[in-house]
């Protein structure tokens, strides 16, 4: 499996950040990073990621299924993900999810019909100060009301 | 190792520094339970079980990784981890379904046992209990995930006792559940080591499941007739079917180790083709059903008319040693015939000649999981030989065991092997040349070797062996469940029992291509498999088989025979290991190639003594050199007893003949398995060596 150079020189850098015979460690990374480029954890792309660690695809899956932010299957263009958790279920988070929910018409990990938005209940993003959170890829909205929801959301349409 | 004082509720025992406490309490008679604690596995510390009351530790502390020290004062049942335990118990059972009248488990289950145990009638959880459904990831292995306790003892022995690696545990929390290797299926040994050690019933057999409930069996210790490595199986009996093997109690050379033959392949006993009533060929042509006595009478009538030089026997190497002692005992006496032979699939009779002279250089199993060193040449062991390669993994992983490997193909072993060396079979003494310099800085070491090194090769294996300079054992590979019984107990063409000189006579495929052959009996083998021809085609051909083989087809008369699941007697292993044969069930029309050796030998007025498994095992004992040490008490019981052979070279009377493993992997043995559904039904079948 074949990645951009720029992903090639991002995991070669990756590598070298941990001591010598625990390169396992690069994985979650990897997989992050990875799935930006790929669209999602594929099989092939485990696989790939495994033989480079020395790991098995067994203990890659483990730990693709532990992380919810990994994907097997593509999300959309914009992933939103709204915290839950409690600094900002106390905030107002889980009537904020539920109406993205209804607003966007999909539960929990689901995806638009024409792959341009999905959404993801998410546990704790680290913005408790600024709760409730919402997140669109990798922006971040701070103390979001049902209505600057709702701007969001319109505003990934264009 | 340094002793220390522990005392455990309130009793002073003694125990090696750094031991760990369950192990510790257990050797003193203390029970502390526990689920995710396996001896011999790694330790994962997952179910908190365990907690036990340690004097001057803050807190409750996991008996499973606590290693013991001066002084330790321990409490395993008082009150904080009775109330510890009774909390873990509400945890564990917080998601599960409780579907015990269903489960497969219900009755021999280490959640039920201590849910008794503890009395946890009630829980604080009112939450709707998280299910999924249950899923099937091949013919043999289920997945209840609700019943799951995530104790990781299948991930682990997937990964460490079996070397595959294909389960795991993924997804987080209440979501928690165990994965197979390709994503909804397994491909893997199919060995079902998964099944057997899940503490619940969260993994079950497909050819198990829903059958019966386990107090419902009969459990019956016998030997797995399949390939030759000689693993004890527990048949689970009930209504005369076999619906279960495994070998939970831990007994025999194998431990609880099995593999997909021994723990699944018993189902050809009640395949609809077997052979229940004899058949005899009529003036039509055709095999047609007859009666025993008639069968019997028309055989041994013709045995009479044919006895001589003329007539060939052909022997099994899946018969016991009685049948096949007697069998060559019937053969050279009352039908005066010396080609007698089997199909021989590794070549014992040199190595034993080659150590002559010397004693104790036989490996038993147990010396691949003790010896510092082991070598494997010319065999893929994971397909050919689960339990050596089995014993070899473990003693690598409790001993650090040195692995060496010289084979034509990877093999499992290059995981832990500390060299591996690809080379084609025919050149595998130049592969062990090539290591002769790390072998020879060797405490010890153990050489198993395939039929590719036979004859010469085999001297020279020897040669090479003792001139390291350090003790090597060496262990020449062979196919069959008794294959070592039939070299053992003379089916051979020059050599009587214990390799003692005989008169000379046919190997099998002289028998094969000799035109003036005018009879030939072949006790539970199938010679003409593979479209080979029998030259001599007046001959008269009487078969003892399960099913119409090949060379079935081609008899006069059939003879319906009992498989090893259905006697008793005595089958002796690869290493030579002679173990005990229980009957697990009744035969529906067929009989033991005992009775039915007996029987012709009735009809023909020959007097073979007393014709029963124990009597005839008496004279091998009184009689064949090896035999004649072995500690009863041993095999009774359900033991190994090596034989000792020979301490003196063997006679070169021996007639040579073709020596060739079958070449079978994991999934096939010969003709048996042919007709074992459950092993036709495993997605990895035939499987492939080397690879």
């Amino acid at each position: 499996m074949t990645f951009s150079p720029e992903l090639e020189a991002k995991f070669a850098d990756l590598i070298t950040h941990y001591p010598e015979g625990r390169q396992r460690a690069a994985l979650i990374p990897m997989l992050m990073f990875g799935q930006e480029e790929v669209g999602s954890i594929t099989n092939e792309f485990m696989n790939e990621v495994a033989r480079r660690l020395g790991l098995t695809p067994m203990q890659v899956d483990e730990v693709v299924g532990y992380y919810s932010m990994l994907h097997k299957k593509p999300m959309g263009k914009y992933h939103v993900q709204v915290c839950t958790n409690v600094a900002c279920m106390l905030r107002g988070g889980a009537e904020l999810y539920d109406h993205a929910c209804h607003k966007l018409g999909l539960g929990h990990k689901e995806v638009s019909a024409d792959g341009l938005v999905s959404l993801e209940e998410v546990e704790c993003m680290g913005a408790c100060s600024w709760a409730p959170a919402v997140q669109v890829n990798f922006d971040f909205h701070h103390e979001v009301t049902a209505d600057q929801l709702d701007t969001i959301l319109e505003g990934l349409k264009k | 190792m340094a002793l220390v004082n522990v005392t455990i509720n309130g009793v002073p025992v003694q125990a090696e520094n750094g031991a760990l406490l369950i192990e510790v309490a257990r050797q003193n008679g203390i029970e502390i339970p526990a689920f995710c604690y396996y001896e011999g596995m790694s330790l994962q510390a997952a179910c908190r079980m365990c907690l036990v009351e340690v004097e001057k530790a803050p807190k409750l502390m996991a008996g499973c990784t606590l290693p013991v020290a001066e002084g330790m004062v321990v409490r395993t049942e008082s009150e904080p981890v009775v109330k510890a335990r009774k909390t873990t118990l509400e945890f564990l059972l917080s998601n599960h379904p409780l579907d015990c009248p269903v489960c497969d488990k219900g009755g021999e289950c280490e959640l039920q046992d201590m849910t008794f145990k503890y009395g946890v009638g009630e829980s604080r959880f009112t939450e709707v209990k998280q299910h999924v459904p249950e899923k099937q990831w091949s013919p043999v292995v289920f997945y209840d995930a609700p019943r799951c306790i995530l104790c990781y003892r299948c991930v682990r022995v997937c990964n460490e006792g079996m070397g595959v690696g294909a389960l795991g545990i993924s997804y987080r929390g209440v979501n928690a559940e165990i994965i197979p290797s390709h994503g909804d299926h397994l491909e893997c040994d199919e060995c079902g080591s998964c099944i057997d050690i899940c503490p619940v019933g969260s993994l079950t057999s497909g050819i198990y499941r829903y059958k019966t409930r386990p107090w419902e069996m009969e459990h019956v210790g016998t030997v797995c007739t399949h390939c030759s490595n000689g693993c004890k199986t527990t048949l689970g009996v009930r209504n005369n079917e076999i619906v279960r093997g495994n070998n939970r109690d831990k007994s025999g050379i194998n431990g609880e180790f099995l593999c997909v033959k021994g723990r699944y392949a018993f189902d050809f006993t009640q395949h609809p083709e077997r052979l229940q009533t004899p058949l005899v060929r009529n003036e039509a042509g055709e095999l047609e059903p007859a009666s025993w006595s008639r069968a019997l009478k028309l055989v041994a009538e013709k045995f009479k008319a044919l006895a001589g030089p003329e007539f060939g026997v052909i022997g099994s190497t899946r018969t016991t040693n009685e049948e096949n002692y007697l069998l060559q005992k019937f053969a050279r006496t009352a039908l005066g015939t010396y080609s007698i032979d089997h199909h021989r699939t590794g070549d014992v009779v040199t190595l034993i000649d080659a150590l002559s002279g010397k004693t104790g250089q036989l490996a038993a199993i147990e010396d691949l999981y003790t010896s510092k060193a082991v070598l494997v040449v010319a065999s893929d062991l994971a397909q050919q030989h689960p339990l050596l390669a089995g014993k070899i993994r473990a003693n690598f992983r409790h001993h650090k065991a040195a692995v060496y490997a010289v084979t034509p193909g990877p093999v499992r072993e290059d995981k832990i092997a500390r060299k591996s060396i690809r080379i084609a079979e025919a050149d595998s003494l130049a592969g062990v040349e090539q290591l002769r310099e790390l072998l020879a800085k060797e405490t010890e070491l153990v050489i198993v070797f395939g039929d590719a090194v036979q004859g010469d090769k085999v001297r020279q294996l020897v040669a090479f062996g003792e001139s390291l300079g350090i003790p090597v054992k060496y262990i020449a590979l062979v196919d069959y469940a008794n294959s070592r019984g039939a070299l053992d107990m003379g089916l051979l063409p020059g050599l009587a029992p214990g390799y003692h000189a005989a008169a000379p006579g046919r190997s099998l495929q002289q028998m094969l291509d000799d035109s003036s052959l005018a009879a030939l009996w072949v006790v539970g083998a199938n010679p003409l498999k593979g479209g080979r021809k029998l030259a001599a085609s007046g001959a008269f051909v009487v078969v003892q088989d399960l099913f119409l083989t090949e060379t079935a087809q081609r008899a006069d008369v059939v003879l319906p025979a009992a498989s090893a699941y259905e006697k008793n007697g005595t089958v002796t292993n690869v290493c030579g290991q002679v173990q005990r044969l229980k009957k697990g069930v009744e035969t529906v029309g067929a009989k033991t190639d005992l009775a039915i050796i007996g029987l012709l030998a009735r009809g023909m007025g020959v007097d073979l003594g007393k014709v029963d498994a124990d009597a005839v095992f008496a004279e091998i004992a009184a009689s064949v050199p090896g035999y004649n040490q072995l500690p009863m008490p041993v095999i009774l019981t359900g033991g190994a007893a090596q034989t000792h052979p020979v301490n003196g070279g063997v006679p070169a009377s021996l007639v040579p003949g073709l020596i060739a493993s079958a070449r079978d992997t994991l999934f096939t043995t010969g003709s048996l398995t042919r007709y074992s559904k459950i092993l036709n039904e495993v997605l990895e079948k035939p499987g492939a060596l080397y690879r």
